[in-house]
């Protein structure tokens, strides 16, 4: 199923030609009214004529996170304060927050690229869109909300938290799409059994998780617990929030909504462009924003360009699953690990419910990991040496996985925080003060 | 022969054995032997209770990882060597045991040995044909 078809199945040639188009009125657009952008261009005398092709993007200077923390709050708009009629912002756990602000037809841009989402996932106006990414500053929950509307859809704005209440909602409503991170998803899965709800038979057919890393077999775990398609959905605050890209039922990446983002992947540490397939940073341009528009935002997120043919019909790029972060990885003597690959490894182990939490501390001068893993039900055993040996199987997958020596302690169920937003999985207790 | 035993998994956290165990005295549930078997790590608990089910539900609603396992009573003469002579028999089997704890009943006359080996059929089996006393539910009730 696709919401645009006409867009979403465009030419190569022809999609080229409409983003060279819209970069050039980005540019100017962004020279012109962000004395920001004005100053970085200036520095390396660059003008917005002498964006002529799309590779002439490679000449204009990146942004980064930390720009735009600078002119918080509204120093990046490109729209007069009178005409941004929404605001978001990013959480701004390291540091000062990013504002981004809407104009009425960025807003439009928004709904249009979530309900392809939306579709992607087999949602139609017939649906019931349970949408459990919170409301407020995140963008999350206005995001999903905009698409499911334009599609028809009936949405339930039950956003995050209270969870027994949103499996009730979900049985008595019938809700048939769930939209929340695949984490609190997993969460919802345990609270339904426990009020003796089976999440099989609720009426879900379909998911769009997101706003946090997860993997394969994260999703295989959802699908099997609701009986439901898991779809990948990516998206930032400093873009626009959900919807620049989504997964299609192929399940093999998600396709990056190209006539409003331009995609680059680039060597995180050389700044230089990679080559389709290659995996690292991934960098975004808006193409048609008009109250923040953003030119080469690093996103710290690590995936790389998948450009091959989709059965679906699609032509927009792909990109795989977050695979990381450039700057959220954990150095671990000089070695950096993802916590991606950690859950890879505790899930490949059989039995272990996916909840998990990487401690990393420095008892004397080496770093120490400790994964703590929740014991399940399932691999209780009242044998002390079958639980040594579950014990020693995590830790040998794990060192085989991250090539460092981990201490795995067994947990009781439940005893890890859970999240209603996105899983802190890693608690770095080092004192770096060497 | 088979006796109901109930096994809980313990964090090695301050309070969880004194919670699992208030949670059962809550509920009147009388706990006939208890065996902690511990590491670093963690514990397990294992217990011979009067409601094996009934404890299973109250500990499982109070967020402990539990399990039910068949085990053997068997009762053997308090006096030296009474053990002893039991697990000869299992030993000229070539039967592993998996754990064992002990105690002693009321009277003073026999202690209560519960243990569980890599083949339950085959140790009750074997027992019996030595002519060692196992004790039946009812029995362990009774005691």
């Amino acid at each position: 199923m696709m919401w645009n078809k006409e867009v979403e199945c465009m030419a190569e040639e022809q999609l080229r030609a409409l983003q060279l188009e819209r970069l050039k009125q980005t540019v100017k657009r962004a020279y012109e009214k962000v004395p920001y952008y004005r100053k970085k261009f200036d520095e390396v005398g660059l003008k917005p004529e002498d964006i002529k092709t799309l590779d002439d993007i490679k000449n204009i200077p990146f942004t980064s996170k930390a720009d735009l923390r600078e002119v918080y709050p509204f120093g990046m708009f490109a729209a007069s304060l009178s005409e941004i009629v929404e605001i978001h912002m990013s959480s701004g756990t390291t540091g000062k927050p990013v504002v981004a602000g809407y104009t009425r037809n960025d807003i439009e841009v928004w709904a249009e690229v979530m309900a392809r989402c939306l579709t992607m996932a087999g949602a139609t106006k017939e649906d019931i869109v349970q949408n459990c990414y919170g409301y407020g500053l995140f963008t999350g929950g206005f995001g999903v909300h905009y698409g499911a509307q334009k599609i028809g859809a009936m949405v339930v704005p039950a956003s995050a938290g209270n969870t027994r209440r949103q499996i009730e909602i979900m049985r008595d409503f019938g809700s048939t799409i769930l939209t929340c991170t695949p984490s609190y998803a997993l969460y919802m899965a345990e609270v339904a059994q426990e009020m003796g709800v089976e999440p099989k038979t609720l009426k879900l057919k379909a998911g769009c998780f997101g706003a946090e890393m997860w993997t394969e077999q994260m999703r295989k775990e959802i699908e099997k617990r609701f009986n439901i398609n898991a779809l990948n959905i990516y998206g930032l605050t400093e873009i626009i929030g959900p919807g620049v890209a989504h997964e299609c039922i192929e399940k093999k990446g998600l396709h990056v909504f190209e006539d409003h983002f331009y995609v680059e992947i680039i060597d995180p540490d050389t700044g230089d462009n990679l080559p389709d397939g290659k995996r690292g940073e991934l960098v975004l341009t808006t193409l048609t924003r008009e109250g923040m528009p953003m030119l080469r935002f690093r996103t710290r997120d690590i995936t790389s360009i998948i450009r091959e043919k989709c059965a679906c019909g699609r032509t927009f790029a792909k990109i795989e699953r977050i695979r990381g972060r450039t700057d959220d990885m954990i150095k671990v003597r000089g070695v950096m690990i993802f916590p991606y690959q950690i859950e890879r490894a505790i899930l490949e182990v059989q039995g272990i419910e996916p909840h998990y939490q990487i401690v990393v501390t420095r008892p004397q001068h080496l770093d120490e990991i400790e994964v703590m893993v929740e014991m399940s039900k399932e691999t209780f055993s009242d044998e002390v040496k079958h639980i040594e040996n579950l014990r020693k199987k995590l830790e040998k997958r794990i060192e085989e996985t991250i090539g460092i020596r981990v201490k795995v302690t067994l947990v009781e169920p439940k005893s890890l925080p859970r999240s209603e937003g996105k899983a802190k999985r890693v608690v770095d207790k080092r004192t770096l003060i060497d | 022969m088979k006796i109901k035993q109930i096994s809980v998994f313990l964090e090695n956290k301050r309070g969880r054995l004194y919670e699992a165990l208030k949670a059962l005295a809550e509920q009147e549930i009388n706990i006939r032997a208890l065996s902690i078997a511990d590491t670093s790590e963690f514990g397990i608990l294992r217990m011979i209770v009067t409601d094996p089910e009934k404890a299973k539900e109250i500990l499982e609603k109070n967020e402990f990882t539990v399990k039910l396992t068949n085990v053997i009573a068997m009762a053997v003469k308090d006096k030296p060597g009474g053990l002893a002579e039991a697990l000869k028999h299992l030993y000229d089997s070539n039967i592993n045991i998996e754990y064992i704890y002990a105690f002693v009943e009321k009277s003073g006359q026999k202690a209560v040995v519960v243990l569980r080996t890599e083949n339950l059929d085959k140790t009750i089996s074997i027992l019996q044909e030595k002519g060692v006393t196992l004790l039946s539910w009812d029995d362990v009730l009774a005691l």
